[in-house]
């Protein structure tokens, strides 16, 4: 027969004190855990929400980056005569030339300056990404305007609607705001095509292209043509895939956090088995009595396991709703692939919780079962006897 | 005082159990903060400084690292006054055999060989290499750690093909394996080569990425880092001169407001163990309220009992502090260890370790936590009446 669930609680609210300060240590552990989670979770969702399925982007053989990777000006047409391009309603094949590159202006966490991604586009280019403008207006062909992202605009003073910031060759005044859904793109500046590619010496070339299929059957026909096409020169990847895997650059904080929450849990650990033992040596006469009951040992062994699993998943839950406030954080992270930052929102989702919660389940075992084995082994006349 | 002393030691000693998982939870908690402690300076202040990095100073484009420096800046820069010498470096960032293999992926220079010895003493390099590098074009040299991944010995081709900003195929030879204490993968070749391969009226062809500027001694690089910028400010190309070490530090913004991050956890790691500390004392205090009592009685004053608690929580944070000072420098060998084969700027984590300030900090705030944890029962112990202490059944 198991001892009722109420005793554990009765005795947990008898020794607040106690409970309270031995749930702390695992509160934070389980607090920088889930934050650590949540930062790199929040990192995955921007870049999941980038690109578009049926996009190929299309980079120098070799090249993993657009910012490294070079497509000659005659590609363009070889690519917009590959079958499966899909077209749009005007008629113009989905093929959109971009030039990549990187300005560094001051941000709100980084007042010596932080790189963002710099992108010559042509309207084509607009058409294929799900983009929408907040403020302001497009950029004109031809002028030395850009629109900047919303992400931008939130984390880089100097760079406001109707100002001007310098990168390249000289000023350039930003005339619209645009919002890209939870995405990469919020994290851009965007300008006509040729007039960043001339401000950075680039008139015969472009960094990458981004084309769309007709259908995800044709995806990867057209995918595996442009990678064999020997006068292209050149490799496709699908535009989700791009971004997914810059969320690599979330990997040396997640890695600290991880290693943070580890030595605290660990030493949080040792805190909770002291507890549990000064909780066994209070209740000899207890454990006596409920021996004398009939209550097995191994009743009572589960008994002391739960309460210390009880103080643990109590303090768990109290660590996830700790760090619930990050969800209206935003911060940001620099990509190794861009060389410049991505802004993202921290995620505390039921996934990063449920971690939190599993991690002080394993705490609140491993804390409390030396405790627990030592009360069950209590010999019931010495346990009468004592305190 | 001195059976107060005594009582302390006996005290601690009593509970022995409950004592070394004291000692090992505080070990643990202290430790992580030493490793924090490292990672901060290492992130931020960079760590220790070589003699020949202290005098550098890396001059590169204002508004950012990927806009191009013209050749000509070099003889002006050569004339400010504290200058010794110059060198430009141009980042290649060609592709080597399959670039889908990371294992193919280094990072390669072009420079001019003569004043890369010259600045970088850093760079150990056997005489006869060095010659053959100045004297052949097609001539490159590679980082043991480089040479050693790949197989390479003296005298293997190494073709690059060149990226976007510079679409040429150069075709070198390896004629000197170095050793640099970075211990990067890192392999340098002759600027003249990679200008001789770009076409004639090519604009790329005078363009270099940064410059690398050896001042005379460290106490010149502020003035000297000043200077440069403001001789090219009001040029085409104006320049952002900064210590190496600070162009370094740079790259940590890259992993987001780390400052923040390591202060939040600082934070929390404190607590805990000003909580656990507090909670294994407050448990002792009162299983001996009788024993106060019978101290009390015996003519002890409050103060006495209160140091005696005091005495007992310092003697448990000094032991979990030196154990976890042990800890710290362990885990910053480890951690250093492991990072050695990482990329790029994270290298800068190679140099973690523990100095005497941090290790001082760390025994500081194990005891500062150890007198501030015993102050509420400590307090307790000493205001309990004599007759309330031994009446007291727990």
């Amino acid at each position: 027969m198991a001892i009722p669930l109420s005793y554990n609680f009765r005795n947990l609210m008898v020794r607040k004190t106690t409970t309270v300060m031995t749930s702390a240590g695992i509160m934070l552990s389980v607090a920088v855990l889930v934050a650590s989670l949540a930062l790199v979770n929040g990192l995955r969702t921007v870049f999941a929400n980038t690109g578009h399925p049926l996009q190929l982007l299309v980079l120098r053989n070799g090249g993993t980056s657009e910012l490294g990777s070079l497509i000659p000006t005659d590609s363009f047409a070889i690519l917009r005569s590959k079958a499966g391009i899909a077209i749009d309603g005007r008629g113009e094949a989905l093929v959109s030339p971009e030039l990549v590159n990187v300005a560094n202006l001051p941000s709100v966490d980084n007042p010596k300056g932080m790189n963002i991604t710099v992108r010559g586009i042509n309207p084509i280019g607009i058409e294929m990404r799900s983009i929408r403008l907040t403020d302001g207006r497009w950029f004109r062909s031809g002028q030395r305007e850009i629109v900047i992202g919303k992400s931008v605009a939130r984390r880089y003073p100097t760079a406001k609607l109707g100002s001007r910031i310098r990168f390249g060759k000289g000023d350039w005044e930003i005339v619209g705001i645009t919002d890209g859904g939870e995405s990469a793109l919020n994290s851009e500046i965007w300008g006509d095509f040729n007039q960043i590619a001339s401000d950075y010496n680039r008139q015969d070339s472009a960094s990458s292209v981004l084309v769309r299929a007709t259908d995800p059957v044709t995806l990867d026909a057209l995918k595996h043509s442009i990678k064999d096409d020997r006068r292209l020169n050149a490799n496709a990847i699908t535009e989700r895939d791009y971004y997914a895997n810059q969320t690599v650059s979330g990997a040396p904080l997640e890695f600290l956090g991880i290693f943070v929450a580890v030595a605290m849990a660990i030493g949080s650990g040792f805190a909770t088995t002291n507890t549990m033992y000064a909780a066994v040596a209070k209740r000899s006469k207890e454990i006596g009595t409920l021996r004398t009951l009939g209550f097995s040992e191994a009743s009572i062994l589960l008994s002391f396991l739960t309460e210390s699993v009880l103080i643990a998943v109590l303090a768990g839950a109290l660590g996830c709703a700790l760090v619930l406030p990050l969800n209206w954080v935003t911060s940001g992270i620099g990509s190794f692939v861009s060389f410049s930052e991505i802004a993202f929102r921290f995620r505390v989702d039921p996934k990063t919780i449920a971690s939190g919660v599993i991690f002080s389940v394993v705490l609140g075992v491993l804390g409390g079962v030396l405790p627990a084995r030592a009360a069950a082994k209590k010999e019931i006349i010495a346990a009468l006897r004592e305190g | 005082m001195r059976s107060c002393l005594s009582l302390v030691l006996r005290n601690t000693l009593r509970n022995r159990r409950r004592s070394s998982l004291t000692v090992a939870s505080m070990a643990v908690s202290l430790g992580l903060l030493g490793v924090l402690l490292a990672l901060y300076r290492a992130l931020f202040y960079g760590g220790e400084t070589t003699p020949g990095q202290a005098k550098r100073i890396v001059v590169h484009h204002k508004i950012a690292l990927t806009q191009e420096l013209p050749v000509g800046d070099e003889q002006k820069i050569r004339q400010v006054p504290g200058v010794r010498a110059v060198i430009s470096l141009r980042w290649f960032g060609g592709t080597y055999k399959d670039p889908g293999d990371p294992k193919n992926r280094f990072g390669q220079f072009a420079i001019e060989p003569a004043s890369l010895v010259e600045v970088y003493p850093e760079l150990r390099i056997t005489e006869p290499e060095k010659v053959a590098f100045v004297a052949q074009k097609t001539a490159c040299i590679a980082s043991r750690a480089l040479a050693d991944r790949l197989g390479w010995k003296r005298g293997e081709r190494i073709p690059l093909v060149g990226a976007a900003i510079l679409p040429v195929t150069v075709d070198l030879t390896l004629v000197g394996i170095f050793d640099n204490p970075e211990g990067n993968a890192v392999l340098y070749f002759n600027r003249d080569y990679l200008r001789d391969s770009l076409s004639a009226g090519d604009s790329r062809r005078d363009m270099v990425q940064q410059y690398y500027v050896e001042a005379d001694d460290k106490d010149a690089v502020p003035d000297v880092a000043r200077q440069i910028d403001a001789m090219f400010d009001e040029s085409s190309y104006p320049t952002k001169s900064e210590p190496e070490q600070a162009f370094m530090l740079s790259f940590v913004s890259f992993l987001g407001n780390l400052k923040l991050f390591l202060a939040v956890i600082f934070g929390a790691v404190t607590l805990t163990i000003l909580l656990i500390s507090g909670n294994m004392l407050s448990m002792s205090v009162r299983e001996r309220t009788r024993e106060v009592g019978v101290l009390k009685s015996l003519g002890f004053s409050s103060g006495e009992v209160l140091g005696m608690v005091v005495g007992e929580a310092n003697l448990i944070a000094l032991a979990g502090g030196l154990v976890g000072c042990g800890l710290a420098a362990a885990l910053c060998v480890a951690i250093a260890g492991a990072m050695r084969s990482a990329p790029g700027f994270t290298s800068i984590v190679r140099g973690l370790s523990v100095s005497p300030l941090i290790l001082t900090i760390t025994l500081g705030i194990a005891l500062l936590i150890g007198s501030l944890s015993a102050l509420a029962p400590g307090l307790s112990a000493a205001r309990t009446s004599i007759l309330d202490a031994l009446r007291y059944n727990g």
